[in-house]
């Protein structure tokens, strides 16, 4: 990990105001969160509460109205397009509900392209991706498209992308949200094995069976944290 | 744009092209078709242009005719309404007097006159004048003929160069060169027939249709020197109109007319035709282009269109490629090739069919048919691939463009969650 001295982490009063001219909604209002290497968040809430805009700062995808934010010991609250979009890449691995996999392509396909974006070179990825679909266990079904596998399997697969370019943090939203409870299971399974590898974790639920096995559980209501320590068994 | 950039987006560009044969290879047809639309009309226009200014020229060019008139104003105590009839050897005045010209003729003319063949006889113009005509009116010899040479002029020879239709009417398929004909009951040699030519524009009848003689024998059998028309050639049309001037200053004193009396000589002055002729044709071409260039826009709004749709259906596509990292860069400049490429793909296609097409069209022969002669050949020429290259450049480049704006503004946050 690169910034192994400081939080991975590190939001200091983050707000994020949406104006739309006619309506004005402030969905964060001032998060104060820090993240060590090697934790395993939850984050938890009703729906409207802002977790959802809080991940996508926490991901880079969005960028904060007000507040900094360090990720990885680099203040990225300033930052816009390209320089977003290289932080992405090398920093924050995604895991969506829906999987969010491109269906026209094979899985292995789909774990290269984070390597494609980053720019290593096509024997380097070969290897990678090969690894990686072994850790998750799929290294048979490196040449299937996304429609021929499982859920669960799919969701391997999209681990396996989130953790292609060996990210900062792996930010999961919903991750076993579409799943049965046998393939959440195993999903939750590799979750608890990457973070006694040392994976630092952020994970959005609603599912208090994954947000247990998290070693650490915020909850956000109104775009405040109301509540943050360890999971309550 | 750095290496990386470009060679992701070939990346990028290849694995999603390998994804959508069929609707690249309808793309690619829509845009061949409106290329072979605008190719063919340019090159229908084109063949237009050429053959009607070849019909226009058969007469010749830069040519100003003069038909001897009256004065219109009073000159050294003369009063107006006086004939002036300029004589041939007033020409060689005006050639001395005006070197500037390209050439000056006169002609004298004897119309239905009797020219006999053996027991033929046709009434046809004889036409009297000297040996630029030749040149210069485009009555170019048949081969194994010649036209009138300043020895024919010299020695007052009684030859005769005759028009190819009334060539055929004196001798059928026979060739009259060395053959004797009589005008005028006077026994004249053949000397050259005139190529055929396709010409739209007369003064006194067809060239097809008349005979040529020296101008002095003309003088010597007809007992007449006074021109029918004067006519001269400059070398750049635009110095037709200092040149027609110039020539009324010349024979004004010579002729006793006052040099600013322009209605002495009723003018035709082909150069001002030549002008209006150049804009209608500009103006069809134009016409043709347009029709063309909005067919083919036609073609590139269905490029566009249908890039759009695949933006719309790969937003989620392009949400998570932008949550691993792609830079907006990346995103769209597979879009702008995808445009590019389908239009110069389908732009390359059309050209080569309509290549194929004109070229077929070119072998149908044209000699005899009205309407193909009318027409002229359709023909490509490298203007018309500028534009039509330029067109589609620009129809390529919007194509994607758009689509690709579109593409980047997609706020990757918003398309990744739920269904």
């Amino acid at each position: 990990m690169s910034a192994a001295d400081g939080p991975v982490i590190a939001m200091d009063r983050i707000r994020k105001i949406y104006d739309t001219g006619k309506v004005r909604v402030e969905a964060l209002k001032g998060i104060d969160l820090s993240v060590a290497a090697g934790e395993f968040v939850a984050i938890v809430g009703p729906s409207g509460s802002g977790k959802s805009t809080l991940m996508n700062l926490i991901g880079c995808l969005d960028t904060p109205s007000d507040g900094t934010y360090r990720l990885a010991g680099e203040d990225v609250s300033g930052l816009s397009g390209d320089d977003l979009a290289d932080i992405r890449n090398r920093r924050v691995g995604f895991v969506f509900q829906n999987f969010n996999l491109l269906p026209q392509i094979t899985a292995y396909e789909n774990v290269e392209m984070p390597l494609l974006f980053g720019g290593v070179p096509p024997k380097k990825r070969k290897e990678r991706v090969e690894e990686l679909m072994t850790k998750v266990g799929l290294a048979d079904r490196m040449d299937h498209k996304p429609t021929e596998l499982s859920g669960g399997q799919m969701q391997r697969v999209a681990i396996a992308r989130a953790l292609a370019m060996n990210p900062d943090i792996l930010l999961a939203d919903e991750p076993t949200g579409n799943l049965d409870t046998s393939s959440g299971g195993d999903v939750m399974g590799l979750f608890t094995e990457l973070w006694e590898q040392g994976r630092t974790l952020v994970v959005i639920t609603h599912d208090m069976t994954l947000a247990r096995r998290a070693g650490r559980v915020v909850e956000v209501r109104d775009g405040r944290i109301i509540k943050d320590g360890e999971a309550a068994a | 744009m750095t290496k990386h950039d470009l060679k992701l987006v070939l990346q990028l560009f290849f694995r999603s092209a390998r994804l959508q044969k069929k609707r690249a290879t309808l793309t690619i047809a829509s845009l061949a078709w409106g290329t072979v639309t605008i190719l063919l009309l340019l090159a229908f226009g084109e063949g237009l242009k050429r053959q009607m200014q070849s019909n226009e020229q058969a007469m010749g060019s830069n040519l100003a005719i003069l038909w001897p008139g009256e004065t219109s104003k009073p000159y050294k105590g003369l009063a107006e309404g006086r004939p002036i009839r300029p004589r041939l050897d007033d020409v060689d005045f005006v050639r001395a007097r005006m070197p500037e010209l390209d050439a000056a003729w006169g002609e004298v003319t004897s119309w239905r006159t009797a020219l006999t063949y053996g027991r033929k006889t046709v009434n046809a113009q004889v036409v009297g004048t000297c040996p630029v005509y030749g040149d210069r009116r485009k009555q170019f010899p048949k081969p194994g003929g010649r036209f009138l040479d300043p020895d024919d002029l010299e020695e007052k020879r009684r030859v005769l160069f005759l028009g190819n239709e009334l060539a055929k009417q004196l001798f059928g398929e026979e060739d009259p060169v060395g053959k004797t004909v009589a005008i005028n009951n006077s026994p004249f040699t053949v000397i050259g027939v005139m190529q055929r030519k396709r010409q739209s524009s007369t003064y006194g009848g067809p060239d097809a249709q008349h005979g040529v003689i020296p101008e002095t024998t003309f003088k010597a059998l007809f007992g007449r020197d006074r021109l029918n028309v004067l006519v001269i050639r400059v070398k750049q049309p635009e110095e037709m109109d200092d040149a027609l001037v110039r020539l009324n200053q010349v024979l004004g004193p010579r002729l006793g007319y006052d040099p600013e009396d322009t209605r002495v000589f009723g003018v035709w002055n082909t150069v001002e035709g030549q002008k209006m002729g150049a804009k209608i044709l500009l103006g069809l071409e134009l016409f043709f282009g347009i029709i063309g260039a909005l067919t083919l826009i036609i073609g590139g709004v269905g490029v566009a269109n249908i890039m759009y749709a695949v933006v719309k259906e790969r937003t989620k596509e392009i949400g998570v490629k932008m949550a691993m990292g792609a830079r907006r860069r990346w995103i769209t400049g597979p879009f702008i090739l995808e445009g590019l490429v389908y239009t110069l793909v389908g732009g390359l296609f059309g050209a080569l069919i309509s290549i194929v097409i004109v070229t077929l069209l070119g072998l149908i022969p044209s000699e005899g048919n009205d309407v193909l002669e009318f027409l002229g050949k359709p023909t490509l020429s490298w203007p018309i691939g500028a534009a039509t290259v330029a067109i589609l450049g620009t129809a390529g480049l919007l194509a994607g463009y758009f689509p690709a704006r579109r593409a980047a503004s997609i706020d990757p946050a918003s398309t990744l969650r739920y269904e």
